[in-house]
């Protein structure tokens, strides 16, 4: 239990998808406008990421046992594409409250790199299916965090008067960076 | 637009980094040192190309309905490619880079070129174009690489200038980002007043 305590705070703290692994910048920058909508994307990210850690997990062992790993890498954006598509079309039939909520941005995470980036990364450690599951989420937490505290800056940051030169992706790099720095006061917490 | 300016349009005014910022990821992650980035950014240029110009070649026979994922296939398969010739010949770089060269996958610049310029040009064209975007990401990828590395520890392409160490928050994280959102601020500069 207390391994998975440890993997769930250093995912989401120390080891932080976006400000620390660089992993998912794209929507980090690109959809921070507005508290709803960041909010919006993580919990779709958060979905897509654990459930597409789980089906590449699975789909790796196949690939081991067929002696085809240099295929990994072809064959998990595939798999993650369609397991997007898959998703938005189950939504759309069983819960159209959902979809409306997370309906737009389920085209975008295909592009995501953060997906792919937490698939290919689970197996190259050593975890089993639970812990890698465990990993995925924690980390998409990560990401959830980081992307609604930076919305929320955003946000007042709008409010306020910028040098021309900085409007827009300057200042929110600006803003990232002192994040970053935030987040680095919790290195070495485990 | 002349065979030329296909080439030159990358570096200033479509630059893919600090005029489109696309291809945040591995701009942020792997600039950590002049001689990395630009090791990012030839690996993304030889992906660029290759996928240009198969995609150009290609693109007429692809329904359009699954341009997109076919796109990806192309892309992914000069990846691999990619990921052999480097651990072959260059494991170090492999090493350092490690995670950054599966993504070139899901790099919103290849893609979208793949998408905005491939598919409607002839191959030479989109090799140039390849070409052109390519350098201008190199480029960027190894300005931004050498202004973090000599802050962050006084060097520049591996060669110390300065006795001592640097400034070790510009080779982590936040270094990154405001390293890359002042080189934004000065492209912007300098690209408005000759506008002018």
């Amino acid at each position: 239990m207390a391994e998975f305590a440890i993997m769930f705070i250093s995912a989401i703290f120390v080891n932080n998808i976006l400000l620390s692994q660089f992993l998912g910048v794209c929507p980090f920058l690109g959809v921070s406008n507005k508290l709803s909508t960041a909010a919006g994307m993580s919990m779709a990210v958060c979905f897509v990421i654990t459930l597409a850690t789980v089906v590449t997990y699975l789909l790796n062992m196949l690939l081991v046992a067929l002696g085809l790993e240099f295929l990994q890498t072809i064959s998990f954006i595939l798999v993650i594409a369609a397991l997007v598509q898959m998703v938005e079309i189950v939504l759309k039939k069983i819960s159209p409250s959902l979809y409306s909520a997370l309906g737009i941005f389920l085209p975008l995470i295909t592009t995501n790199c953060a997906v792919l980036g937490v698939a290919l990364t689970v197996v190259t450690k050593d975890f089993n299916l639970g812990q890698a599951a465990w990993y995925a989420f924690s980390t998409s937490l990560g990401f959830g965090l980081a992307m609604v505290l930076f919305a929320g800056l955003r946000e007042q940051l709008a409010l306020n008067d910028v040098p021309k030169a900085f409007k827009g992706i300057p200042i929110a790099l600006v803003t990232a960076s002192l994040l970053a720095m935030a987040f680095m006061g919790f290195s070495g917490l485990v | 637009m002349g065979k030329f300016q296909l080439i030159t349009k990358g570096i200033i005014k479509e630059n893919p980094t600090f005029v489109l910022l696309l291809g945040m990821c591995p701009t942020l992650a792997t600039t950590t040192s002049a001689i990395n980035g630009m090791s990012m950014g030839l690996a993304t240029m030889f992906v660029l190309i290759l996928s240009n110009i198969v995609i150009s070649a290609i693109a007429a026979y692809i329904p359009d309905k699954v341009r997109i994922p076919s796109y990806i296939v192309v892309i992914a398969t000069f990846v691999t490619l990619l990921q052999f010739i480097m651990q072959a010949y260059t494991p170090a770089v492999y090493e350092t880079l490690g995670l950054f060269i599966p993504l070139i996958v899901v790099n919103c610049i290849v893609l979208g070129r793949a998408e905005a310029f491939a598919n409607k040009n002839s191959v030479v064209d989109s090799a140039l174009d390849g070409i052109g975007i390519g350098l201008g990401f190199t480029c960027s990828l190894t300005l931004l690489g050498l202004v973090r590395e000599m802050l962050g520890s006084g060097s520049a392409f591996g060669f110390k200038f300065i006795e001592g160490d640097g400034i070790l928050a510009f080779v982590l994280a936040p270094g990154a980002f405001l390293a890359l959102a002042y080189l934004i601020v000065i492209f912007k500069k300098l690209t408005s007043k000759k506008a002018e």
